[in-house]
């Protein structure tokens, strides 16, 4: 056999073997796209679910509220501490209120709150689509002439789009209202002041673009959910694995996707 | 003349991860014949009727109901000709988040548009039919009994009067007693009614009661197929092993 021919099989076999390794890491990425594309395509086209929606609201939404305003109550009170005492070191003490409000609306609100939801209602998501894959729910909905997209996958998607943006607004309200306690508390802050400051100073856009980044995020937090609950398989522990899979995916991607909006959104 | 078969199974194939599970399959039921398809655990009884179902995609093959071939139909047709189906799935699959008579009205309501109030009182009237009391149907699902559970799937699949009943193991994990009752509703909804049915088991007084016709599936194909009565004095080699439990000889385990 000449070397020629020895060599040809081992070039082959690391090219299939790169073509393996590009495909499995495209495969996932295309699976995620065209899940996505049906779930949308299911939200615009009859027929329309909406007692599915409003439950979905009432279970993403309004029970997402208090660990949503726990978590943001807590964070606007460090905010305030730390910038207080961190802007000590060049007499920047005084704009505490304005730097709590800033940090909250643009970037901690939408975030914390979109991170509580992947933990509370991205598993839950992905537990229950999970469970009702492995129990046979999903093909019975089929064959009850219902398509699972419509009335599984689409309601979540919306419920959370919409409910996201407004636990945002009732993060930032007591996120800053957090801050405004310790300020006014502790560090001997004009009640009066503190909240005139924090108005005269926050934009619109502030405000808006934390709300645009977190209907983002919510749309991300109920699709991993759903994929991973969709296409768990292997009973109790695919079950979970899915869960996790959605908590820790729906996390990444919020970070990712929060990195690159706010690029888009300081280069207008 | 020929009848035309309620539902044809013409050249299936089917693998999955290489292995044939369906090995060109050829299997027809006639209208308002019942047909249960025996086989051992890993036969592919499942999948033969998942594949009818349009749950799983052939990778060869045609599905024939009433001569329309279901494979690969768009969403909107499927769910159109699927309106004439219902489905007794092996564990009930009953949606845990509603109770039990919206469960049972789940098509009427959703896929059908029928009225709430009208679509309980016959979800009610469906729950009767297989011995269940109107008080049953507040309840939820988990706080049903096994045999419960399956006389609640099988109320919502006859609920919409379908021409064709699927059965996926429908006495498995129940008590003898509670499986002859599941048995005798089942022939009560396809025989007296003159319905089309394909049940797959391996529970052989379960086959021999709900079944017309019995046919054994084998490395992806049939092997037999014959009259309910004679399951017993087939001299076919593949069902006498069944049917006497033997764990040797041309069937091996797959346990």
């Amino acid at each position: 056999m000449t070397q020629a021919s020895l060599a040809t099989p081992a070039a082959l076999n690391l090219v299939r073997l790169l073509g393996r390794l590009a495909i499995g890491a495209i495969r996932p990425v295309g699976a995620l796209a065209l899940f996505a594309l049906r779930g949308v395509s299911a939200l615009f086209s009859p027929p329309w679910f909406p007692r599915q929606l409003l439950r979905q609201v009432s279970s993403i939404g309004f029970f997402s509220l208090p660990v949503v305003g726990l978590t943001a109550a807590f964070t606007g009170a460090a905010l305030a501490l730390n910038i207080y005492s961190g802007g000590g070191r060049f007499n920047a003490e005084q704009v505490m209120p304005q730097i709590v409000a800033l940090g909250i609306t643009r970037e901690l609100g939408p975030v914390l709150a979109a991170l509580m939801l992947a933990g509370r209602v991205s598993a839950a998501i992905a537990a229950e689509i999970g469970a009702m894959r492995t129990t046979e729910q999903i093909d019975a909905l089929r064959t009850l002439s219902t398509d699972p997209f419509r009335y599984l996958i689409a309601p979540r998607l919306a419920a959370a789009v919409m409910t996201l943006p407004l636990l945002t607004v009732v993060a930032d309200t007591i996120g800053v209202a957090g801050g405004w306690l310790i300020g006014v508390r502790l560090l001997h802050f004009n009640p009066t002041a503190y909240i005139r400051s924090t108005a005269d100073f926050l934009q619109p856009w502030d405000v808006g673009s934390g709300l645009i980044k977190s209907a983002v995020f919510g749309f991300i937090v109920a699709l991993m959910g759903c994929h991973h609950g969709y296409n768990a398989s292997g009973g109790a522990h695919g079950v979970g694995r899915a869960a996790t899979q959605a908590v820790v995916s729906s996390a990444i991607l919020i970070f990712a996707a929060d990195y690159l909006l706010t690029t888009l959104f300081s280069h207008p | 003349m020929t009848q035309m078969p309620k539902l044809e199974w013409k050249g299936v194939r089917k693998r999955f991860n290489g292995a044939p599970v369906l090995d060109s399959l050829d299997l027809s039921v006639p209208p308002g014949r019942s047909l249960v398809i025996i086989g051992g655990s890993g036969e592919g009884k499942s999948v033969t009727i998942k594949i009818a179902l349009g749950l799983l995609p052939p990778d060869a093959g045609q599905v024939l109901l009433d001569g329309q071939d279901v494979v690969g139909l768009g969403e909107r047709a499927r769910r159109r000709l699927f309106s004439r189906v219902g489905v007794l799935f092996q564990g009930g699959a009953l949606f845990d988040s509603l109770t039990v008579w919206e469960n049972v009205a789940f098509r009427l309501i959703n896929a059908d548009g029928v009225p709430r109030k009208a679509a309980k009182a016959r979800a009610i009237e469906a729950l009767e039919r297989v011995r269940l009391g109107a008080q049953v149907a507040a309840l939820w699902p988990s706080e049903l009994s096994g045999g419960m559970q399956k006389r609640v799937g099988l109320a919502r699949a006859i609920v919409a009067n379908p021409q064709i009943l699927f059965f996926d193991e429908p006495t498995t994990g129940l008590d003898p007693i509670t499986a002859a009752a599941i048995d005798d509703l089942i022939v009560e909804q396809v025989k007296q009614l003159g319905r089309t049915a394909v049940s797959i088991t391996h529970d052989l007084s379960s086959a021999r009661r709900i079944g017309d016709e019995i046919a054994m599936l084998h490395d992806g194909k049939i092997v037999w197929r014959g009259a309910a009565g004679d399951l017993d004095h087939t001299d076919n080699p593949y069902v006498r092993q069944f049917v006497a439990r033997r764990a040797d000889k041309i069937i091996t385990s797959a346990a």
